[in-house]
């Protein structure tokens, strides 16, 4: 397919732009097949616009005469209008832009075309894989191997090639583990804690269905894992409500006779539509435009997205106390294991693990237990909050983390490498990209389509220096510590930086935080002369 | 004193207010305060937490039924602090309820007069206060008196209206049979009086109470003071009159006798109701707002619709719409405003001090905002004494007023974190010495957009340490300039050495840009005028906190005392400090865990910190 097909008129001329916090501007506008390109004409040189089309997520045209109005909602809650001269150009772009900014074959997509100078395709991608991990990881080796049953994504077709699993369960038993675990998501190694060798595992949830159905080798796993400590408990990020019904479907969960050394906790974890729900309803908040204290936070209220934060933290909160505090190993899972379960898992082990915590460390926890952990970015990222179309599996389970995150970083503005940029930069990435990182929902997809070979990889491009020194935080002291987050909700704030980023306000936070890094780059600069 | 039977109770527990935890201590009663001290013999790694309440804060005890354990006594403190003791013996929770009772709200003058602040003093506080903050020199500061405006002296004897201060500024064409005239026709003889003047417009701000108006008076007097204040400038042909009531409220005060300005007698001004609540609305508001936040295991949902119905954000967003409003007609449009409410003393000193900080930068600064309280707070008269229930007064009379001043200015300072020379902790030390009657220096200010306005935790979770961050970076910082300057100053000397042992330094390079000095600071203040929400140059908040800092320790005094002990619990360098506190956990996430695995609630780690 010729992307030439869907632009009839590429260049519009006379063009105004309006975007937030920039007075308005008129100039020429270009159309190509992954860009909206605008310059203009200023004397004083001319300024570029690069918008990337995957990044709209909603427009709305308007005529009047002969001339349109082109709103463009985009995926990073920004708003822009174009005043186009010419019905039919105005109608030509609006087409091209609805065709162009959802197409939904990834091997057209713009990480396959994006070459910058500085990176290279030969250079490795990504930062960290499960052997690189294993090998690192000395503690690891007596109790646990790599497994590759994997390889040709056959036994889960969501799951990497490689896995760490308990050493005495062989590649046969965990076939069998797999067919008893929705989606063959047999539970795997993802965090080992150092301080007492307990372990966080993830799973799907099992099979048992309405028959009650017991499966050997999922039980001996699961033993396997508690290594003779006499206790483990299973997170289900289900109501116990919401798990007995899965039986019905086939799903289900661990029962006690089976698995008698498993304590199960429920935390229900809002999912799907309705998080994505609570998004537009936010973001529809944040934009109303009448100043009135009480329909805002009553619109706060309904949104109910602070409580999907505070549930998200708590519940992570919770996991990494059974193991931290309460010394036992904890195996985490929901439905699909895709969503709530990356996420408590991730946040644990921010908390916990001061590794994961430095700009490297989080790029790298990121991509095993998002990428290569097979979350479906997608689907799930396919609409933000301002798309019409119908919702199918959008879902902003990413955004709700790195929200979470946020909230940790403003408790603990010290003990995390990172600044608030990389988080909002991951929040546009993973919607729209010029890297092939967020790129279809697993690893198997990314393999097939070549993603590793064609592609570059985001968090390679983020740790280049000029990136990293934005992206770190200034005031970085590691700790080694566990930081528990407070959840009470006079804790818990809006993530303005994200929500009303393209208000003025946000701008003089901005300006503090760069008067704080200058200032340590000052202290930096004195320290050494 | 005679009023203390039992100086001393041990092996009282100390509730925490959220969790299940609690912790074993010895209380203290002395003739100020009311201190707990941890027993230190279950917990060998950190000192003992102390808790110390000064018996001016107190602002309410209450003894509950007896339990099975002893008997509660619960404290709530008017820096929002709330405590709950547990007593074994009844005998001496009663003693000390009855001591404290007794000791919280003296009777007598004399009593209060030791350590706290005496409204009867008032006019000799005032001259005191006048030699440390010279309002006459603030005035010149904003250059007055000027072609247009003088200095009166219609008030020397406080006979005209006797909560005005002796000097107060007017316009040069206003005789004094006008003034006095105009007196009459105000509500308490508030008559419009100068309090702000924006130099660049020749833009005035007055201030005045509400008119004796019923529904048919007028006044030529008055009608001609204020012909007088629009005439002053030349900008305008008209004036703002900002009645800061709900229309509803200004129209039953007719019915009284009062009321506001009737257009059609006032050939020159134009008339605008901005609509912020009463005392007693706002009174209300916030002991709703506090039921809300003390609920345990709080739910996000409950939170937030509390929070909504509490209505406190609405007010104070009132306020400072009011502020902005103020702000725009002056800056922008250069029309004088004049600012009343019902007597003048509450919602226009809100307005105009906010509107004043919004307008010019020397205000931001920490003198200039000492400034600002004393011109329109105290020289004008706001009943600290009654509002802030110093005395045994009128419940009725008590009203946050103070406080939601500083929570507007505070909701500033979120908004524009360079644009302020003061923190976070001046403004809680303020509120703090309203409360515990001293010298009178609060301050307050607030932004405009619903979206921008947050819940104050600090103010109002001041003591729940689990609820604060556990890092600051403000210590950070200050740490970080405090390094900077001791290298900057030993790089000099070096210097200085390496010159008069007569060699000439290698390294070419220019020094980095030193950070500027204290000095620089003090002797540059911010130009004028310059209004905030119109996008004002900013200076550099962090550059000032280390002054800021010690500022706080100057005001301090004795009623800091409960401050500075938990400072020196924390450790006073952000480094160290920083070390033990995160292994804290407020309880757990889990009820399930708790009653399965007390060992979860029981352990115990670091010190509990409060910061910034």
């Amino acid at each position: 397919m010729e992307f030439s097909e869907h632009i009839k008129t590429a260049n519009v001329e006379d063009v105004v732009l309006r975007q937030p916090l920039h007075p308005p501007s008129r100039g020429t506008l270009c159309i190509t097949g992954h860009h909206l390109l605008f310059s203009d004409r200023e004397e004083t040189g001319t300024r570029q616009f690069l918008l990337l089309l995957k990044n709209i997520d909603a427009i709305e045209k308007r005529m009047s005469g002969s001339s349109g109005t082109i709103t463009i909602k985009c995926k990073d809650l920004r708003v822009l209008q174009l005043d186009i001269p010419g019905m039919e150009q105005c109608l030509n772009i609006a087409h091209s832009i609805e065709t162009l900014s959802c197409l939904d074959c990834a091997s057209e997509m713009y990480p396959f075309f994006h070459r910058p100078s500085d990176l290279s395709l030969q250079d490795q991608w990504g930062l960290s894989s499960t052997e690189k991990l294993y090998s690192q990881m000395k503690e690891l080796h007596d109790r646990w191997r790599v497994s590759t049953v994997n390889r040709d994504y056959s036994v889960c077709p969501s799951y990497p090639p490689a896995v760490i699993v308990p050493k005495n369960i062989d590649d046969s038993m965990l076939k069998k583990v797999a067919k008893f675990r929705q989606g063959g998501r047999f539970p795997v190694l993802c965090y080992y804690h150092r301080k007492n060798g307990m372990v966080i595992m993830r799973s799907s949830q099992p099979l048992p269905g309405a028959n009650r159905k017991r499966c050997k080798e999922d039980e001996d796993l699961l033993q396997a894992v508690l290594d003779g400590s006499d206790k483990g408990y299973i997170i289900d990020t289900r109501s116990s409500q919401q798990a007995t019904q899965a039986r019905m479907t086939g799903g289900g969960f661990e029962s006690k006779s089976s698995y008698s050394c498993w304590k199960r906790l429920h935390r229900q974890m809002e999912k799907g539509k309705a998080l994505q729900e609570s998004l537009i309803k936010l973001v529809e908040a944040c934009g109303d435009e009448s100043n009135n204290m009480d329909r805002w936070l009553s619109k706060l209220e309904n949104s109910k997205w602070l409580f999907y934060v505070q549930t998200a933290l708590s519940t992570a909160g919770l996991l990494a106390e059974c193991v931290e505090r309460d010394g036992h190993s904890v195996l985490v899972h929901g439905s699909e294991g895709k969503d709530s379960t990356l996420l408590i898992s991730t946040l644990a082990q921010l908390i916990m693990d001061p590794h994961c915590r430095s700009l490297e460390g989080f790029l790298a926890l990121l991509e095993r237990e998002w990428v290569q952990a097979g979350h479906p970015f997608m689907q799930r990222c396919a609409h933000s909050a301002f798309s019409h179309a119908r919702l199918q599996q959008e879902s902003p389970v990413f955004l709700l983390l790195l929200d979470c995150v946020w909230q940790l970083w403003r408790q603990f503005p010290l003990a995390l490498g990172f600044s608030e940029a990389l988080l909002l930069r991951l929040a546009t990435e993973a919607y729209a990209s010029d890297f092939g990182t967020f790129l279809c929902n697993s690893h198997q997809e990314r393999w097939a389509l070549g993603v590793m070979e064609r592609t570059h990889c985001l968090f390679k491009a983020l740790l280049r220096p000029r990136e990293r020194d934005y992206y770190s935080n200034p005031l970085y002291e590691p700790t080694e510590l566990a930081i528990w987050p407070s959840v009470h909700p006079q804790s818990l704030q809006l993530w303005r930086g994200f929500f009303l980023r393209w208000t003025q306000q946000s701008r003089h936070l901005e300006e503090a935080q760069e008067e704080i890094r200058n200032m340590v780059i000052e202290w930096g600069k004195l320290a050494l002369s | 004193m005679e009023h203390i039977r039992t100086p001393k109770v041990e092996q009282v527990r100390l509730l925490d207010r959220f969790s299940n935890k609690s912790t074993n201590g010895t209380l203290y009663l002395t003739a100020t305060h009311l201190i707990f001290v941890e027993s230190n013999s279950n917990n060998s790694t950190s000192a003992g937490q102390e808790v110390w309440i000064l018996h001016h804060h107190i602002a309410s005890v209450e003894k509950l039924s007896l339990t099975t354990t002893g008997c509660p006594l619960v404290i709530q403190c008017r820096n929002f602090r709330l405590v709950h003791f547990v007593v074994q013996r009844e005998r001496d929770c009663h003693d000390i309820y009855s001591s404290l009772l007794r000791l919280l709200r003296p009777v007598s003058y004399e009593e209060l007069y030791a350590f706290s602040y005496n409204p009867k003093q008032n006019d000799q506080q005032r001259e005191e206060g006048w030699q440390l903050i010279d309002l006459g020199a603030e005035f010149e500061r904003m250059g007055v008196p000027c072609d247009q405006w003088q200095l009166t002296d219609v008030n020397r004897d406080f006979k005209v209206c006797e909560t005005y201060p002796r000097d107060l500024y007017v316009p040069i064409t206003a005789s004094k049979p006008i003034i006095v005239g105009s007196s009459k026709f105000r509500s308490k003889g508030r008559f419009p009086v100068l309090t702000y003047f924006y130099q660049e417009k020749k833009a005035a701000v007055c201030r005045c109470s509400q008119p004796l108006s019923g529904f048919s008076a007028r006044c030529l007097e008055d009608e001609s003071l204020l012909q007088a204040i629009s005439k002053a400038n030349h900008n305008s042909r008209f004036v703002y009159v900002m009645d800061t009531r709900p229309k509803l409220n200004a129209l039953a005060n007719r019915a009284a006798g009062k009321g506001y300005e009737n257009e059609d007698n006032y050939s020159n001004i134009r008339f605008q109701f901005v609509g912020i609540e009463n005392i007693h609305v706002m009174r209300t508001s916030l002991q709703k707002l506090l039921e809300v936040i003390g609920t345990r295991s709080l739910s996000m949902s409950d939170y937030l619709v509390g929070l909504e119905s509490s209505g406190w954000l609405r007010h104070i967003k009132a306020v400072v719409d009011a502020a902005i409003f103020l702000t725009k007609a002056v800056t922008v449009e250069g029309v004088s405003v004049l600012v009343h409410c019902s007597d003048g003393w509450d919602r226009t000193a809100q307005v105009c001090s906010l509107g004043s900080l919004l307008m010019d930068p020397y205000y931001r600064t920490i003198k200039g905002f000492m400034v600002l309280i004393e011109k329109d707070w105290i020289s004008f008269g706001h009943k600290f004494a009654d509002r802030c229930d110093q005395l045994d007064g009128d419940p009725k009379e008590v009203s946050p007023i103070f406080t939601q001043f500083l929570e507007c200015v505070w909701q500033l300072t979120e908004q524009f974190p360079q644009a302020f020379e003061f923190s976070e902790w001046f403004l809680l030390q303020i509120h703090e010495h309203v409360h515990s009657c001293q010298y009178g220096n609060f301050l307050g200010n607030n932004q405009r957009q619903r979206e921008e306005l947050q819940f104050w935790r600090n103010m109002y979770h001041q003591f729940d340490r689990s609820m604060h961050p556990r890092q600051s970076i403000l210590k950070t910082i200050l740490t970080l300039r405090e390094n900077s300057c001791k290298a900057e100053s030993a790089l000099q000397s070096l210097e200085s050495r390496l010159q008069q042992l007569g060699v000439t330094p290698i390294v070419t390079s220019d020094p980095p840009a030193p950070p500027p000095t204290r000095d620089q600071r003090s002797s540059a203040l911010p130009p004028r005028p310059d209004s905030l929400i119109l996008g004002a140059p900013i200076n550099h908040k962090e550059e000032h906190q280390r002054q800021d800092d010690d500022e706080q320790e100057e005001v301090g005094e004795e009623a800091t005392e409960s401050f500075d002990t938990e400072r020196t619990v924390e450790g006073s360098s952000g480094t160290e400090s920083r070390k033990q506190s995160y292994g804290e956990l407020d309880g757990t996430y889990s009820s399930e865990l708790a009653k399965e695995e007390p060992a979860v609630v029981s352990l115990e780690f670091g010190v509990a910190r409060m910061t910034c």
